[in-house]
Order: C-alpha cells, then sequence, then structure tokens
C-alpha cells in the first residue's frame, strides 16, 4: 500500500467514531499493541523531550526502506506515534520526505498539534523526517 | 456562607461550553477566573479613564493615578502591611521574586553565601536564585519534605549558619497543597538575623495573611490567581530592606532626577516600578480585592475546605488512585495519579468532557521527583466550585480507569 492509501484506511477508521472518547479508546487500543521500544533504545538520543509525556523515535534502513519504531509513557501518545509508523514504515526515505499527512487533518488529530506541545504530533513528524533526510543523505538515494 | 449560585453568575467564563460540555474549570491553582466586576473595571477604564500615572497634570492622569494608588492602598489592608510604600507592583509572583532575588542579592549576597529554599518550591522559587547563585558564587540549600509532604522544618536549625543570606519558601504548595507553618519558620530565621521571602502565590487566594502577624521580610503573589487580571503581582517587602536595595530595573517613574553625570531614586514603592507598569488591570486588582472582600475570605476559605475535605474523600475512593500531599493543613487543590495510567492520558480525556486540570510536572519537577515521578494531575478548587463538578470529575476518572484496563 501506498502512503496516501494507508492515510485513506485511518481516515476511513475514524470516521465511524461518534466522539473524542471513541477515538482515543481506538488510541489506547492500537497504543497497546504497538511493540514496545527495547529499554536499550529509550535512550537520550531518540528521546523526544517534553514537559507532559517521553516520546522515542528510533529507525533503521534496509533495503531501502525505512523501519521506524517507536515508543511513549503515554498510551495516547503511543497511540498516535503508532499511526504514523503504520503510515510511513516500510517506505523510501524520499516517498516519506515527500508525504504530505493530510490523515492528521481528516481524523481531526491535529488538535494533538498545538504548539505548547512541543512533544507533540509536531515533533515526531519532524524526527521521523529527520530519519529520511539523514537516511537519503547516507546512502545517496536518487 | 456562599451562594453558589450567585457565585457563579458573576463569573461569566463558567457558562462556557466545551467540546459540547458545561466546562468544569478545575484549574485555579494556575489562574483564576475574573468576576464580571472585574472585567467591567478593565472595560470602562479604556472607554472613560486611560492616561498614564504619576506623570501627568491633566485631569485623568491624576484619576489614573488616584484609582491606582486606592489600589495599593487595598492591597495594604488586605494583607495588613503597615504602610503603602511596602506594596510594589510586578508583573506577578515571578516578577516579584526576580526582584528581590536580583535587588537583595545585589546587596546582601556574595560569594561562598548560602541561600535557603525549599524542596517543594515551583521553578519561579528556584531557578531566580539559582541565577543569583551563579552571579555571585553564592550556593542553595534546601529543606526537605516527607512523604506526607510536610516540610521538614525540624532541620532549619542544621542548614541555617553564619553565611544564610536570605530562606525563600512557599506558604502553600502549588503541588502538595501544603500550607507550610511559616510563622514559625520566620520566627526562627528572625532568631538568627535571617529575612525570610515568603512565596503566597497558592496561599492568597484561599487564607487571610496578615504580614504583620506573621513578621515576614517579603511576601509575594500574584493578581491572576486571585481573580484579576494577568500581568499584576505584588511584592511586600520590609520598609527597612526594601531602602537598603538598589533599583531592580531603570526607568521612567523610578527616579527622583535624572542627569548624566548622577541619577537618584525616587522614593518607595516607585523607586521598584520602574517604566509604565500595568496600571490598568492594577486598578482592577483592587476591584477583584473589593468583590473578594464582599464574599468574606472566611466564607471562602470555609467553602473550599468542605470542596476539598470532600474531593479527597471520593478520590481516595476510587481504586487505584494515590494523592499526593496528604498534609492535615491544605489549600484546596489536590495531585494525583490514577493506577498507572499516564497523567497526559487522564488530562487529555477529561478535557475532552469539558474537565480542565492541570497535568505534567506541574512547574515543580524537583518535588516530582521526590516521589520519583515525572508528572501528576492537579485539580484545584475555587469558591465557584461545586460538589457536583466534583462528582462529574469522579465519574470520568472512573471511566477511564476502565477505559485502561
Amino acid at each position: 500500500m501506498t502512503i496516501n492509501e494507508k492515510q485513506n484506511q485511518i481516515i476511513e477508521e475514524f470516521s465511524a467514531f461518534t466522539d473524542w472518547i471513541d477515538k482515543y479508546e481506538y488510541l489506547i487500543e492500537t497504543g497497546k499493541n504497538l511493540a514496545a521500544l527495547d529499554e536499550k533504545h529509550k535512550t537520550e538520543q531518540h528521546l523526544i523531550k517534553g514537559c507532559q509525556s517521553r516520546v522515542w523515535i528510533d529507525a533503521e534502513y534496509t533495503d531501502g526502506k525505512i523501519i521506524y519504531k517507536a515508543d511513549s509513557d503515554a498510551i495516547i501518545t503511543k497511540g498516535i506515534i503508532s499511526l504514523l509508523i503504520e503510515v510511513m514504515s516500510g517506505h523510501t526515505p524520499s516517498e516519506i520526505i515527500d508525504a504530505d499527512l493530510f490523515f492528521i487533518h481528516k481524523t481531526g488529530l491535529q488538535e494533538n498539534l498545538s504548539p505548547t506541545r512541543s512533544n507533540g504530533l509536531l515533533a515526531m513528524i519532524k524526527q521521523m523526517k529527520l530519519y529520511a533526510i539523514a537516511f537519503k543523505a547516507k546512502h545517496n538515494e536518487l | 456562607m456562599i451562594d453558589i449560585k450567585n457565585i457563579r453568575k458573576d463569573f461569566p467564563v463558567l457558562n462556557t461550553a466545551v467540546y459540547g460540555n458545561p466546562l468544569i474549570y478545575l484549574d485555579n491553582a494556575a489562574t483564576a477566573q475574573k468576576p464580571e466586576c472585574v472585567i467591567q473595571t478593565v472595560d470602562e477604564l479604556y472607554r472613560t479613564c486611560n492616561a498614564n500615572i504619576h506623570r501627568g497634570v491633566h485631569f485623568m492622569s491624576e484619576q489614573c493615578t488616584e484609582k491606582y494608588e486606592q489600589a495599593r492602598e487595598k492591597i495594604r489592608q488586605f494583607i495588613n502591611a503597615e504602610k503603602k510604600a511596602e506594596i510594589i507592583f510586578t508583573s506577578g509572583t515571578t516578577g516579584a521574586i526576580n526582584t528581590v532575588a536580583t535587588s537583595f542579592g545585589e546587596r546582601f549576597v556574595s560569594s561562598e553565601d548560602e541561600i535557603i529554599i525549599s524542596e517543594m518550591e515551583h521553578h519561579s522559587n528556584i531557578v531566580p536564585w539559582q541565577l543569583l547563585c551563579e552571579r555571585k558564587g553564592a550556593k542553595i540549600k534546601i529543606i526537605p519534605f516527607d512523604d506526607k509532604g510536610i516540610l521538614r522544618t525540624d532541620l532549619l536549625d542544621e542548614l541555617i549558619n553564619e553565611r544564610t543570606k536570605i530562606i525563600a519558601v512557599t506558604h502553600a504548595s502549588n503541588v502538595l497543597g501544603t500550607i507550610n507553618p511559616i510563622k514559625q519558620i520566620i520566627a526562627k530565621a528572625h532568631k538568627y538575623n535571617i529575612p525570610v521571602l515568603v512565596d503566597g502565590a497558592q496561599a492568597v487566594p484561599h487564607e487571610n495573611v496578615d504580614v504583620r502577624d506573621l513578621d515576614c521580610d517579603f511576601y509575594v503573589f500574584s493578581g491572576h490567581k486571585l481573580y484579576a487580571p494577568t500581568g499584576t503581582g505584588v511584592l511586600y517587602g520590609k520598609e527597612k530592606l526594601l531602602e537598603q536595595m538598589p533599583p531592580y530595573q531603570g526607568g521612567g517613574d523610578m527616579i527622583a532626577t535624572v542627569t548624566f553625570e548622577k541619577t537618584t531614586y525616587a522614593p518607595l514603592p516607585l523607586k521598584f516600578e520602574a517604566g509604565t507598569l500595568n496600571f490598568t488591570d492594577v486598578i482592577a486588582l483592587g476591584a477583584a480585592i473589593d468583590y473578594i472582600n464582599k464574599t468574606g475570605l472566611q466564607n471562602i476559605a470555609e467553602y473550599e475546605h468542605q470542596l476539598l475535605d470532600y474531593a479527597t474523600r471520593k478520590l481516595l475512593a476510587i481504586e487505584g488512585l494515590k494523592i499526593y500531599g496528604e498534609a492535615a493543613e491544605k489549600v484546596a487543590l489536590v495531585s494525583f495519579l490514577l493506577n498507572n495510567i499516564h497523567h497526559l492520558d487522564t488530562g487529555m480525556i477529561l478535557d475532552k468532557k469539558g474537565i480542565a486540570v492541570r497535568t505534567g510536572a506541574l512547574c515543580a519537577e524537583p518535588l516530582l521527583a521526590h516521589f520519583g515521578k515525572t508528572g501528576m494531575v492537579r485539580a484545584s478548587f475555587a469558591f465557584y466550585n461545586t460538589f457536583d463538578e466534583i462528582d462529574a470529575l469522579c465519574e470520568n476518572l472512573e471511566k477511564i480507569s476502565l477505559m485502561f484496563k
């Protein structure tokens, strides 16, 4: 599936929810299902630190594609990251760099983008894209 | 007695809906809502009486100056200071502490000196002292608290020595709610001739404060937690100390004469009020004081204690909920964690139910570190909150608990 197809799938799932509590219940479930990051990867280097919750994002590059792993001490936050991983993981650095993440707006998750939550979605997306830029530079991907 | 129905009518924002739910505002320790009379005062001033204070000879300037000075007198009475010269308006508690840390520090603190603060301070009563210590090569000593959130004042004698220059301690903790025995701390400090600064930000809205009875040397608080506009605060200082301290900032209004060779400063309190202060909102702070006086601080305190007792009892009945701060004497706030649910998760879900609580480090990271935590949930009450709102909070916490099972 392309990044956009995956996004459309998430948007469709979210369209079934009538209120925020449903959305949160869904995010709690997805958060719980995301494999926890190994303690040894929960390092300062992978940490996006904020006043509210901690988020760790790690990435590896195999066969031209990026696989993301992430964790958070807050479950809803972890649920949101798992959506980002679902959308972006398994794609090439260029696809990730160019990705327009419209699902965030269409699912209403942009409400979690407030600038005071510096460890919010925006910081996570930035970090994921930075990994892509770094891998692209390192492997001279065209 | 608090007539809750009528009280709530005085605070227009309480009628707001959030995500389709009626707002339940339980973040009063962060900032309090404003009564109609305060809003009207600001509105009316900008419509009918706006001119810079202490400067013009013209009618409106004099009117504004008079109202501003009336607000100072209201504050003086409110905390029972001896003189108006001892009441300095600032931008808030933070502004007031920085004024003392800088100005008192400049005059009285040198290399190797010591400043005592407590483990339960808000960052605002930590960082200004750290900045001072960095400048002067002085150091900070800490009064710890026990696991119930009670300050270990028994250790004060060990902490104090001939190098101690000031003790800065909070009257009431913004996380634990603990009301500290500051009168006792001050009495002890004064035996060694050490002045004491009291951070009253969390105490003034809830308790009657008498600076002369406490005999504190400095007492600071914010207007915005006291139902007044943001950007207002008060620094009370004993005249004899303020006289000895150099001005904090230079500018207009704080001078007597200026030449390029030498400038002389205005007498207290203007010496510490450089530039155009937020005079409109200070006048509205006066209106907030009037409102509190009319309602009666004693009535407010009694009602809030009922809210606190009720909330504590109901919260503790929730399985897996732990309250941090179990002192017998508390202001009306409760910090807690629910099972192992992250404070942000709890806060985000409550938010969608229209319930505003504070989550996170609560501007007191060292305090939270005492319990090995990086965040908590805090519900803080004002006299316009109701028992029904506490019920709603608890019902939703029960639901959240189930969501995470």
